[in-house]
């Protein structure tokens, strides 16, 4: 059960011929998928295409009707590799994931996959996590296009082009029998916009029936002497069957415009922005009508050099607005121009920035600069931010940044509270970190982790420091990460090469960072998935000797583990598996039940934490070893002290963890944990009545001696 | 409405984790659909959840218009600088990250946005006060935006019952910023069939504050001195001390030398808070002589006045049985359950934390004892089972209270603890070197300095440590240079808790006393 459900909205994924579809770029992903007689879909969850994946789950109704199978792939090398279907048979198929990362992942299969080619059609839905909001390292998926020979499609951000795309892939695909690459750009995911729909089609071959009736052919397999023939049918056969169905139905596109001497080629993805900078900028008005004409560039590779030519032939200069980098699209470009000896010029980088995220802001300058230089007489009209720019450079330093973190009651938290509290006795050791929430931990408060490798490669990453020494190397993985690859690449590694590193696998149920999906290792049960396989069993499944499974929150019993492991003497690597259930999932799943139980009048006991107002010093050591949203800070209430005091607001969901950070850290006595009775029984009331008697005449004794002396 | 679009409207929420900005995001697309306009939204999924900042950006059209001109709009996925005609903002510091975007700019841009912080954990974790001042950001918001609506949207959730996004509907709904009218607003609500009583009383506060122009903006935490007014005396021994101070003391200095003595009376007894004000006196004396030999800098009770507030949060140090007093007072108790948030008759349970370490059982033992105790190896090891782990004591079962109670009632033997000898030698030292430092700048930075010593376990020591460390760097600079020095390493002591911030102003300091 992922942290967002789509159960209502995949009801409208049924709707046929001549209705309208209204949804966001993802569900828009899928009616197309199902429009297009699709057999079978897979994929591994990532921003920003994790929700497509969600989708993909709670439509499961819809899918089986249409006999479509869809699989949450172990990984994206899984859920390319399930692209040989497309291969024998005219299966068509889709597989997504977050690229370029997973695209690295899944290259292997993507490699064989395009050097035989396929029958089907295959399109590989990439979300591109380039620019704002982003969490990997920039790179362009481009290249992969590239250097396999895959073809790739980067429509513009608008639900009804997203499907248009996506239907042109599958018939790209099999016109070329090359493996398309779909972009979904961050922001395209979560466009809302409508189309109108047509009928959903069952797949004119079933996966039984192709399963039952095998087909082999030889010449598809990548082994001498097929792969040799391979490379020549890429550039002799399928790379022009791909150009005269690029060309044929018009997947890019010219606007016109006034001007002979100027135009404009922009990568489909950015077309929007374009639109509305040039707006700004008076050279085009927000309905898309340009004085510059423009090429819009819906497949970014391969490039169709008569189109490229033709758009060209006869203007002065000619701006590329290619966004990342290398810039593949200018050096492929200015090639072809050479090759037809035509003088245009191509401004690209140089006049744009050479990396980072094309803005706004920054196409606006772009602009600016290259039509001034061509158009001596024109102007740029006025920036309206030019006349308060001294006014907002003033606020600089008063806009505080608001990194990400581990939500509220997360059980990862205490996790590195203790890994804190233990370097603070033994002294830092070396952490390899990994990819998931727990990568947080190298932000404030904790500020912890040297590097991280790539997905499940946390053990991997501290391999080398195999070597006897007194500090064993730390590594970090997530329960995502150990299912993707860890349990091969890292613990398995470890226990082969004999290192003696320590591993904390953060077991939380879920593929927590992606946004909650269920895991092998999760503890619900899952229609149509085997879930419940402990962590621990698969570590000494696979030869490690010393495994513990601990509960996070657990401070004490986690630091004393983590002395523990990195004092054993034994060889061979220590897992340590920290345990606790993702608290935005278990939130999700027991608050609404609780908020029943409470409104039944069933007798609930709900936990929340408290500092003292008086005792609290101002120091914030608390939050220095916690982070928690929930612990906060306020206006110091009293009168002679000025430093704000911790305060836990109303967000705090009792997880335990100030509490126990209190205790073990030794800090001051100001936190408490108030348990709320909700119902109350009649035990209940009866003894806090008798308690609140007798306490209530205890303080009235103090209070009246109190009194006296005041 | 017959206005001519020649561009789409843009509204961009700037939302944190939780705040529902996807909520507001779908509310927003739903009322323009269901009036005529065509809506595209866009966001980012997953960045807010993990309490980062993050932009919903939403643009609308209108159906009729498209339909006559035959021309659909191009909509962007990201609001465009200086293009934006509504924002809104449901925290204040996201304010300021939306005008840094360029999101606010004149003539064009609506700005809503919620007075309350959240803070990030840089204002946090900082170990003193880390708080960044939101005043600036108040002015040029004022000064950027075409209109500016701000009050605190939280707080009308919370009175109201329902969530912020509802509040900031109203808000949205009252600017008149998007051209549809009040039912419009709330019927989308309604047909959310959520919560539906709750939002509409969200909306209706929202629709409410945003339709007063700016309302008065909570300035920013007062860095400054705290005004304070004379506190009310409980019972005679207080008016007694009262009477003195009114006497004594200059006017200027009554009303914090009042809660002082009040907080020392409460913390002892009278003859202790009477010992605070003549400590105090001194102090005045001293200052006021400094002032007749014209050494005064432009605060003349500067120093009188620092020493009032820190004197009596030295004299009233929080050892175990002043926390068991505050623990069981019934004023606690009922803040407690007014921060529970408990109906009068419902039963809450309170568990305390406390990690009471060898060091404190020390300090509440007789002195002689405790100070043989702590020298004493066997004794520590000997105590280590029943102290090396936190307790938890139940404050509302009997047990417990009568515990802490018993232990509050230690204080009338305090004044024979080992802490409070050690805790009289620190205070007596520090007003000794207030008043040797014979020049007020100095007396000041040293009167400051002592703010460090405080709290429990780690903190106290670390503290304690810092400061002794301060003293003995300073000691025989001239005064000038020691004021400048000692108020550095103050800075210096509170900069990270590790303590290398420190180490390097110490080691600084040290090598320049030397070459110099």
């Amino acid at each position: 059960m992922a942290e967002r459900s789509f159960k209502k909205e995949v009801e409208q994924l049924r709707i046929g011929e001549g209705e309208v579809f209204n949804g966001e770029g993802i569900l828009a992903v899928t009616k197309a998928l199902l429009q297009s007689g699709v057999a079978y879909v897979g994929g591994y969850q990532g921003a920003p295409i994790s929700h497509l994946m969600d989708v993909l789950t709670d439509a499961r109704d819809v899918l089986d009707e249409l006999g479509v199978h869809f699989e949450t792939s172990a990984s994206e090398a899984a859920a390319a590799a399930m692209g040989a279907a497309s291969v024998n048979y005219p299966l068509r198929g889709a597989v997504t994931w977050k690229s370029t990362v997973g695209t690295n992942v899944a290259s292997d299969a993507l490699a064989n996959l395009s050097s035989g080619g396929v029958k089907g059609g295959l399109v590989v839905i990439v979300g591109e996590d380039y620019g704002e909001g982003s969490s990997i390292m920039q790179e362009r998926t481009h290249a992969f296009a590239m250097k396999s020979q895959m073809w790739m499609i980067d429509p513009p951000p608008h639900v009804a082009s997203i499907v248009e795309a996506v239907e042109h892939a599958f018939e790209l695909s099999e016109a070329s029998n090359t493996p398309v690459f779909l972009q979904l750009r961050i922001r395209s995911c979560h466009v809302s916009g409508s189309f109108i729909a047509s009928d959903n089609r069952k797949p004119p071959l079933s996966l039984r029936e192709a399963a039952e009736n095998p087909n082999r052919d030889t010449s598809r397999i990548v082994l001498p002497p097929a792969s040799f023939l391979h490379e020549q049918e890429k550039v002799n056969q399928r790379w022009p069957a791909a150009v005269e169905y690029i060309q044929k139905h018009g997947l890019n596109k010219v606007f016109s415009g006034e001007s002979q001497e100027l135009g404009i080629i922009v990568q489909g993805g950015l077309y929007n922005t374009l639109i509305r900078t040039m707006e700004r900028l008076g050279l085009a008005d927000a309905f898309g009508k340009t004085r510059l004409p423009i090429y819009q560039l819906n497949v970014p590779y391969p490039l169709i050099d008569e189109e490229i030519e033709s758009f060209c032939a006869g203007k002065q200069a000619v701006l590329l607005v290619e966004e990342g980098q290398p810039n593949y699209l200018e050096q492929n470009i200015n090639s072809i121009l050479r090759q037809h000896d035509t003088t245009t010029k191509l401004i690209g980088k140089g006049t744009f920035p050479k990396a980072g995220e094309y803005t706004s802001e920054v196409m606006r300058k772009g602009l600016i600069s290259f039509v001034s230089r061509f158009e001596p007489g024109w102007q740029a009209p006025q920036d309206p931010l030019h006349s308060i720019s001294a006014l907002v450079a003033g606020i600089a330093d008063h806009v505080p940044p608001r990194p990400p973190g581990l939500c509220i009651g997360c059980p990862e938290r205490p996790v590195f509270t203790a890994l804190k509290l233990m370097q603070k006795e033994l002294g830092d050791f070396h952490i390899s970190a990994d990819i998931g929430c727990h990568l947080f931990s190298i932000l404030p408060p904790f500020n912890m982790g040297n590097t991280t490798m790539g997905y499940g490669l946390g053990t991997a990453g501290a391999s080398a420091f195999n070597t006897p020494s007194s500090k064993p190397p730390i590594s970090i993985m997530g329960d995502g990460g150990f299912w993707h690859n860890g349990l091969t690449s890292g613990i398995g590694n470890a226990v082969f090469n004999k290192n003696d590193g320590l591993t904390i696998v953060i077991d939380n149920n879920y593929a927590a960072a992606t946004g909650g999906q269920d895991l092998l290792s999760g503890k619900n049960e899952v229609r149509n998935r085997s879930t419940q396989h402990p962590i621990e069993k698969a570590v000494r499944g696979i030869g490690v000797d010393w495994a513990r499974t601990v509960k996070t929150y657990d401070i004490g019993k986690m630091r004393s583990t983590l002395k523990e492991a990195l004092s054993n003497k034994e060889k061979g690597p220590k897992v340590l598996v920290a345990q606790s259930e993702c608290m935005l999932n278990r939130e999700r799943r027991e608050k609404p039940l609780v908020r029943k139980d409470i409104a039944a009048g069933k007798r609930v006991i709900q936990e929340r934490f408290g500092v003292d107002e008086q005792t609290c010093t101002g120091d914030h050591a608390c939050i220095r070893l916690s982070g928690c949203p929930s612990l906060t800070i306020k206006p110091n209430p009293d009168p002679l002290k000025s430093k704000p005091i911790a305060f836990v607001d109303n967000s705090c969901v009792g997880c335990g963890n100030c509490g126990e950070v209190a205790h073990e850290a030794v800090l001051c006595p100001s936190f408490y944990k108030g348990q709320i009775v909700f119902n109350p029984s009649g035990w209940d009331r009866m003894l806090w009545s008798v308690r609140s008697r007798v306490i209530g005449w205890l303080q009235a004794g103090t209070e009246r001696r109190r009194l006296k002396m005041a | 409405m017959e206005h001519k679009f020649e561009r789409p409207l843009t509204v961009a929420i700037m939302a944190l984790g939780g705040q529902g900005g996807g909520v507001l995001t779908k509310w927003l697309v739903d009322i323009a659909q269901s009036n005529g306009y065509l809506a595209q939204s866009t966001y980012v999924a997953g960045v807010a959840q993990r309490t980062g900042a993050t932009v919903y950006c939403v643009e609308l059209f209108p159906e009729k218009q498209m339909r006559e001109s035959g021309r659909e709009p191009v909509f962007t996925t990201y609001p465009v600088p200086g293009d934006v005609d509504l924002v809104v903002a449901g925290e204040f510091a996201e304010t300021g990250r939306a005008i840094q975007k360029g999101f606010v700019t004149p003539n064009i841009t609506t700005l809503i946005a919620s007075t309350h912080r959240v803070y990030t954990i840089t204002e946090k974790s900082a170990m003193g006060d880390g708080i960044i001042d939101q005043a600036p950001v108040v002015e040029v918001a004022s000064k950027v935006a075409r209109k500016f609506i701000a009050f605190d949207m939280e707080e009308c959730a919370e009175q109201t019952g329902s969530i912020i996004s509802s509040v900031m509907l109203g808000a949205i709904a009252a600017s008149g910023a998007l051209p549809f009218a009040r039912e419009a607003f709330e019927n989308t609500i309604r047909a959310g069939a959520k919560a539906v009583a709750a939002n509409l009383a969200g909306f209706q506060a929202g629709f409410e504050q945003g339709s007063q122009t700016v309302a008065a903006l909570g300035a920013a935490p007062a860095r400054t001195r705290k005004v304070l007014s004379m506190p009310e005396a409980e019972g005679p021994n207080g008016k007694a001390l009262l009477e003195r101070i009114r006497r004594e003391l200059p006017p200027s200095l009554q009303a914090i030398a009042a809660h002082g003595a009040l907080r020392a009376l409460d913390y002892q007894d009278v003859a202790y808070a009477g010992l605070y004000l003549d400590r105090l006196h001194q102090v005045i004396r001293y200052e006021q002589s400094l002032a007749a030999k014209k050494q005064a800098s432009t605060e003349p009770d500067a120093v009188s006045h620092e020493v009032a507030r820190e004197l009596a949060l030295q004299m009233c140090y929080e050892d175990t049985i002043r926390v068991a007093e505050i623990k069981t007072s019934g004023q606690r108790m009922r803040g407690v359950r007014s921060h529970l948030n408990v109906t009068q008759q419902q039963p809450a349970h309170v568990v305390e934390y406390f990690h009471p370490r060898f060091e404190e059982l020390c300090d509440t033992l007789p002195r002689s004892l405790g100070k043989r105790m702590l020298q004493s190896n066997s004794a520590r090891r000997w105590m280590q089972p029943f102290l090396g782990k936190g307790r938890n004591i139940t404050t509302t079962n009997v047990i417990g209270y009568a515990q802490l109670t018993l232990l509050a009632k230690l204080k009338r033997w305090r004044r024979g603890t080992y802490r409070f000898t050690t805790q009289t030698r620190l205070i007596e030292d520090w007003l000794a070197h207030v008043q040797a430092a014979a020049d007020t700048d100095y007396s000041l930075a040293i009167a400051q300095c002592i703010g460090m010593v405080k709290g429990y376990g780690d903190t106290y020591e670390r503290g304690l440590h810092r400061y002794q460390q301060i003293l003995s760097a300073v000691e025989e600079l001239p005064p000038q240079r020691a004021a400048a020095l000692t108020r550095q390493l103050n800075q210096a002591a509170q900069a990270d808790e590790e303590g290398k911030v420190f180490a390097e102003a110490l080691n600084k300091a040290r090598l320049e006393n030397h070459a110099g």
